[in-house]
């Protein structure tokens, strides 16, 4: 078990270091590592200055926010999935990025400050997700794991239409790393470890919560304060990614399929396999994403290129279930 | 002699329907207490007031001598395990992942179960012979090898006692047996057990105590026996006491030889 766990970490380290060294700037391992090695020493590095500006100031920002916004996405997807039982919500899926990037728009264009965005994003998510509850539970004698799909889509759209209709703010809607500014990243990071963090220290209770209520309840657990605390930490991760990129989908559902098949369904695996998995995917598409053509293709076109069939592909098979 | 559960006057029902009211009982260290009613007479509303999933619309449930409404959940996890009717599980859960989570009210809010507690549902397992189920997928075993995992979940949150909703229903002649025979084990070891069964043969064969539940209250609660008589019997069901004697006298001679 630990030999795999080393060797996703290693593979991490490689997508990463793949990452720094490719685009249309390729920095060679060897410059890379002096650059590194001079950082860490406070030596001078010997490099030109190019080398110095491209690795620091556009690379590193731009990775560490895919690893960041990867990790939250991944990791909030598996959380809602557990704690709503339902294997096909995701955060895009249940409308929370929608929500998101309805309240992160609206303080881009009020021209408020970037905690005001954040803050947006979190209520707009939080709305969200709350509208998508209410509304399930409304319908609640239909098959609830369609319901909250549908309901899901349902409120995505309505918070997401208005914002499709002014073709500027569109193409930010698709998601991107190209456009994070160091400023941004350190601006957004407490927000979205804020969220990680209670994620990770309560990912064993996430088991708890995928029982039935009265079950988890008997067993001695809070029910509703915890998922209350969850839904709120996976709902901050993901507004917190959503400010900084915009609306990357379907990594929250396709990366905790992925982890389940690789570590099995059980969270205090599954929650960090999702974390490594969702860094490591994310960093991988946007690598892609600046170099496989001339121009730069749309972060939230390639993940939907991976992750909209991989949906239908899940929709198929638990039809084909029951 | 303090009472590991104790009813005082409790009224039971959701909202403003009461099911059931003046029920007063209660139960000793390694006593076997059956709950019979017919069907809609409230023994699942009583389970689930008792568990404090319900709260109950008059009176009080104790545990030690305490009311246990201020109790927070943890520590009524503690000291009363929940078997639940087996169902599928959403997840494909290990046996051993499942019977992990009765240790929620001992782990510490931000821990996973350590070496100890995997020492225990280790011998929750072995205690049910279903230690050869460890690693198998709770979704893919049989129905009556996961009312044994579920019983061992609750065995694993080491409680003084277990409430049981029908532990025997849905399952084969042969795991009903099993199940029966691993109650009788249990209590031996001092544990008090609280169940409820559709079938007055298992209770009068397992049972130190039957209580009835029907028509709003608590009928009758004694020795099996004088209990549990095809009079009794009848009246709580609505069938005729001959219909009764001919469906249990093969176990009512059996059990006086």
């Amino acid at each position: 078990m630990p030999l795999r766990w080393l060797l996703a970490v290693a593979l991490l380290a490689a997508v990463v270091l793949a990452a720094f060294a490719s685009g249309k700037f390729s920095v060679a391992p060897g410059e890379l590592w002096r650059a590194v090695a001079a950082r860490l020493t406070g030596a001078q590095s010997g490099l030109p200055a190019a080398v110095e500006t491209v690795v620091w100031s556009i690379r590193l920002p731009r990775v560490a926010a895919g690893l960041l916004v990867g990790m939250a996405l991944a990791a909030a997807g598996a959380a809602y999935q557990g704690m709503f039982r339902n294997p096909l919500v995701s955060p895009d899926i249940l409308g929370v990025s929608a929500g998101a990037g309805l309240g992160a728009v609206v303080a881009i264009y009020l021209g408020l400050p970037i905690a005001a965005v954040q803050a947006l994003a979190f209520a707009g998510g939080l709305l969200a997700v709350g509208a998508v509850l209410a509304v399930a539970g409304l319908v609640r004698r239909h098959d609830p794991v369609l319901v909250l799909v549908l309901a899901g889509v349902a409120v995505g759209a309505l918070l997401g239409d208005p914002m499709a209709q002014l073709p500027t703010i569109t193409f930010w809607l698709l998601g991107g790393l190209n456009a994070v500014t160091p400023a941004d990243l350190a601006a957004t990071a407490p927000a979205l470890l804020a969220g990680l963090v209670p994620m990770a220290l309560l990912r064993w209770r996430i088991n708890l919560l995928g029982l039935p209520d009265e079950e988890a309840l008997a067993l001695g657990v809070a029910v509703g304060r915890l998922r209350l605390v969850l839904v709120a930490a996976a709902t901050l991760a993901t507004a917190a990614a959503v400010s900084l990129t915009g609306i990357i989908g379907w990594v929250g559902l396709v990366v905790p399929h992925v982890a389940r098949l690789l570590v099995g369904p059980e969270f205090s695996r599954l929650l960090p396999a999702s974390l490594l998995l969702g860094g490591g995917f994310l960093v991988a598409a946007d690598t892609l994403a600046r170099t496989v053509a001339p121009i730069e293709v749309p972060l939230g076109i390639l993940t939907a290129l991976v992750g909209a069939p991989f949906f239908l592909f899940l929709l198929a098979r638990s039809g084909g279930r029951e | 002699m303090s009472a590991v559960l104790q009813a005082q006057a409790l009224s039971i029902g959701h909202g403003r329907r009461c099911v059931a009211q003046g029920l007063a009982f209660a139960l000793a260290p390694g006593e076997v207490l059956c709950l019979l009613g017919a069907n809609g007479s409230g023994k699942t509303t009583l389970l689930r007031t008792l568990l404090g999933l319900l709260p109950p619309l008059a009176g009080e449930v104790r545990c030690s001598g305490q009311d246990v409404a201020a109790w927070p959940r943890a520590a009524f996890a503690r000291h009363v395990g929940y078997v639940p009717q087996a169902h599928a599980g959403l997840f494909p859960f290990t046996v051993e992942d499942v019977v992990l989570m009765g240790r929620a009210a001992r782990v510490g809010r931000f821990s996973a179960p350590g070496a100890a507690d995997r020492q225990v549902a280790r011998r929750c397992l072995e205690m049910l012979g279903i230690a050869h189920l460890r690693a198998s997928v709770y979704t893919a075993i049989s129905g009556g090898e996961r009312q044994l995992a579920l019983i061992a979940r609750a065995l694993a949150q080491e409680p003084a006692l277990l409430v049981m909703d029908e532990p025997t229903a849905s399952l084969d002649f042969g795991n009903q047996i099993r199940v029966l025979e691993h109650i009788e084990r249990l209590r031996a070891g001092g544990m008090a057990v609280l169940m409820t069964t559709h079938q007055p043969e298992h209770a009068l064969r397992i049972a130190d105590r039957i209580a009835l539940l029907g028509g709003g209250r608590l009928v009758a609660i004694g020795a099996p026996r004088a209990t549990a008589t095809p009079a009794a019997l009848a009246a709580l069901y609505g069938v005729s006491e001959s219909a009764v004697a001919a469906s249990l006298s093969p176990f009512l001679d059996r059990m006086t030889a």
